[in-house]
């Protein structure tokens, strides 16, 4: 556990729900001290733990799943049957020892449970509930189920992703999830300031459509305007040439682009193209976005022999906007990322040394930090119900024989 | 929610989703651009709808003199430093004006480490945080997407940093400084390829309009399926939610009388799509693929939504303007723009205690200068 002051120090956070858009705002937060719980059951554990490969040695196990870990660092385990009243009992005294709680099942199904924002507020006024789904909490599709990776889809991201007469293309992953994650953060800790200052809770319904359109809101706002409708266009920008992607040796590649006459001189020079920078028709963006092919094949000629992490280091010597198209293997040795620590390994008692994500940010004054692996299935069960809710050995030891850990 | 936080929004675009957001949660955000900078972009009034517009140039010292006055009673001030202007936005600099504020520096690779002075836009952060790398045809083109991601990426974290630094102000009393990577911020988006490196020694690729991975056998799904005006995003998974899905897509094509082929056959709930052949995948797709080819985008979202089936359109504008679930609640906020007439944006992202908090001041409405302001 880090040793300073942490930013949220104090902060309790309570998460019903699993995968990716709740469980990753409780995991920003507790990286910034916030004292997080997450709820399982032991028939109904998390979906990342068992249904999202990699595992340790390649095992699916229970305990061996890294999807799970990765977004659960810093937090304590629970298990609670949340279909025993047993079960429920204890799940809303825990709702009651926290101000946040984070949930992201279907609309409807915490409050049918008896742990809605209206049931939990009674004995928890000032309470901060975060409520997040694919559409929200109301609407005619608010019951939608889904998931984010083809939510992303409707929101318009896949469209937008592609050559020009080509089909879409997917982004990785629930990729709108982790909008809805980095905004739901926002509006917890903007939930949070409100309390400090006037004493009042509040409930938050954010659905994860509509946090992903926040991501597109200029080209929204332009068809609006003109009903001019945005379209996918490879790598192109509308006020850059060139501005691409440049295959290299060793099938690596270089993104480069050109934001004014100068830095296209600058580019040409650096990359022995000399007669192009020269050439009168290209001293313009028009110039240069109706001549595209011959540049893109010069660039193309000049980088296919070419190592792209040192090709990108030459153009940034020239004043020239460039970097290597970084697999997802090169974010562990990018020496960027590497000074900023962006991975920090922690030690799982069975998946071993495993790499953890820092957030984007960090504080000068209060550094957050990864404080520990992800917990294995109800790691922290004794932890969290005697020494956080204060349950007595006796009524620890009953509510676990009435089945209400399971 | 933050009514009373005043935030200073000093950024280029890089940050201007930061403020957008602070703005809609509540705090009083303003906007600085220089005297006769544009303003008139779609993409500027996207992002700086519902901030207060203060014109100073602060790459002079009449400008910067300005800012520092209004910093004296600012909670929060954003910045995009570059080379060059990193004074005017120097932590140690403005506390000493204001030991309370909280300063957000976002840069392309962060403040510290070597590549700090690199230049970057939206490209090349994609390409620097690994995105561009998971997204194209396997063998061809790494992508990015065609509108500017990653300044969005860069300015949510910022947003989180911003209020994460806000809340240590109750502890410490005092500001800080929040030190953003667009670059880490858009890792925040690969969810957890990273683990397949780590764990399993396997770099994720990119893979197309096709699911790879999910097979033992090695069979590849199609994702995206023509349809009669675009396409639509839909996978066969297994699982509950994929039996249902495939049972009502099987009984929606009998409906229309699609020829079933080997779909006719199938027990679903015996389907494991981690052992399917790529020989049967084809089989199974080529009537799916017939039927899919035969709806709409909005025939289809809806059929889906009734049927609870997995599966949603690739919408453009056009389709996001017209869907009646954002209508119903209240997601398009109507603001006067430039010329008058009234402009739809995106409304604010979250619900509070039931109400959606309006958007309250048009993108271009012009702020109060501090009085005694020097001339700029």
């Amino acid at each position: 556990m880090s040793a300073g002051v942490l930013a949220l120090d104090g902060v309790k956070i309570v998460e019903f729900g699993g995968y990716a858009a709740g469980p990753h705002v409780g995991k920003m937060l507790a990286n910034f001290g916030a004292t997080v719980v997450h709820v399982e059951s032991m028939s109904r554990p998390d979906g990342f733990r068992m249904q999202y490969p990699p595992y340790k040695d390649g095992k699916p196990g229970i305990n061996s799943g890294g999807c799970f870990t990765y977004f659960n660092d810093s937090k304590y385990g629970v298990t609670v049957d949340l279909k025993n009243p047993e079960g429920i009992r204890l799940a809303k005294r825990l709702a009651d020892w926290g101000d946040i709680v984070i949930e992201n099942m279907r609309p409807g199904v915490i409050a049918r449970l008896g742990l809605g924002y209206d049931e939990l507020r009674q004995s928890n006024p000032d309470l901060i509930m975060l409520s997040t789904c694919n559409m929200g909490q109301t609407g005619p599709r608010a019951d939608t189920p889904g998931f984010g990776s083809q939510l992303s889809a409707l929101a318009g991201a896949c469209g937008l992703t592609g050559e020009k007469d080509g089909p879409p293309m997917l982004l990785y992953g629930p990729y709108i999830d982790f909008i809805a994650s980095t905004l739901g953060a926002t509006a917890v800790l903007a939930a949070l300031e409100r309390r400090q200052r006037t004493g009042k809770g509040a409930y938050l319904d954010v659905s994860q459509y509509e946090c992903g359109l926040l991501f597109l809101a200029g080209p929204l706002l332009q068809y609006h305007r003109s009903g001019k409708v945005a379209e996918r266009a490879k790598n192109d920008d509308p006020d850059a040439a060139p501005h691409g992607a440049y295959a290299c040796r060793d099938e690596a590649w270089i993104a480069l682009s050109c934001w004014s006459d100068e830095e296209f001189i600058r580019l040409c020079c650096a990359t022995g193209s000399e007669n192009l920078a020269k050439d009168a028709r290209l001293a313009s963006l028009e110039g240069r976005k109706a001549d595209a092919t011959r540049i893109h094949e010069a660039i193309s000629t000049w980088a296919r022999d070419r190592d792209a992490h040192e090709s990108a280091q030459l153009l940034q010597s020239a004043g020239v906007h460039a970097h290597a198209v970084n697999t997802v293997a090169d974010l562990f040795t990018d020496p960027q990322l590497v000074s900023r620590r962006l991975w920090r390994r922690r030690r799982h008692p069975v998946i071993g040394d495993q790499a953890y994500c820092f957030p984007a940010f960090d504080l000068a004054e209060t550094p957050g930090d990864i404080t520990a692996a992800g917990p294995v299935l109800g790691a922290d069960n004794e932890r969290v119900f005697r020494d956080f809710l204060g349950l007595s050995e006796t009524e620890f030891n009953a509510v676990r024989a009435k089945g209400a850990l399971d | 929610m933050l009514r009373g936080c005043v935030v200073l929004d000093c950024t280029g675009r890089l940050g201007w989703l930061a403020g957008r957001l602070l703005a809609d949660l509540g705090a009083d955000v303003n906007r600085f651009e220089a005297d006769g900078a544009d303003v008139s972009s779609a993409e500027w009034h996207a992002l700086n709808v519902n901030k207060r517009l203060v014109r100073a140039d602060l790459s002079v010292p009449g400008g910067r003199r300005m800012l520092e006055q209004l910093v004296a009673s600012a909670d929060i001030l954003i910045a995009t430093p570059e080379a060059g202007s990193e004074e005017a936005f120097d932590h140690g600099r403005l506390s000493r004006i204001n030991p309370r504020l909280i300063v957000v520096a976002i840069t392309p690779f962060g403040l510290t480490g070597p590549k700090a002075d690199w230049l970057a836009s939206d490209i090349e952060i994609m390409a620097a945080s690994g995105a561009m790398s998971l997204a194209g045809e396997p063998g061809g083109a790494p992508l990015r997407v065609s509108a500017p991601q990653s300044y969005a990426w860069a300015g949510g974290q910022a947003a989180v940093g911003a209020l994460t630094a806000l809340a240590a102000r109750w502890r410490t009393g005092r500001g800080q400084l929040v030190d953003v990577s667009a670059q880490a911020a858009v890792i925040t988006a690969l969810s957890h390829a990273p683990t397949f490196v780590d764990i399993s020694g396997i770099t994720p690729t990119r893979a197309g309009a096709y699911m790879t991975g999910r097979s033992v056998t090695g069979a590849n799904y199609r994702v995206f399926w023509p349809c009669r005006d675009g396409f639509i995003n839909f996978i066969l998974y297994g699982g509950a939610a994929g039996r249902r899905t495939n049972e009502q897509l099987v009984a929606w094509m009998r409906e229309r009388g699609v020829e079933l082929g080997p779909l006719a056959t199938i027990d679903w709930a015996r389907f494991d799509p981690t052992r399917a052949s790529q020989v049967e995948v084809d089989a199974m797709e080529v009537p799916i693929g017939r039927f899919i080819g035969s709806v709409t985008k909005r025939e289809f979202l809806e059929g889906a939504h009734q049927r609870e089936m997995l599966g949603y359109p690739v919408s453009n504008a056009a389709d996001i303007a017209t869907d009646p679930q954002l209508e119903a609640r209240g997601f398009w906020q109507d603001v006067p723009g430039p010329d008058g007439r009234s402009e739809r944006h995106c409304g604010a992202f979250v619900v509070v205690d039931g109400a959606r908090p309006p958007l309250v001041r048009p993108a271009d409405e012009p702020g109060r200068r501090p009085r005694k302001a020097p001339d700029a």
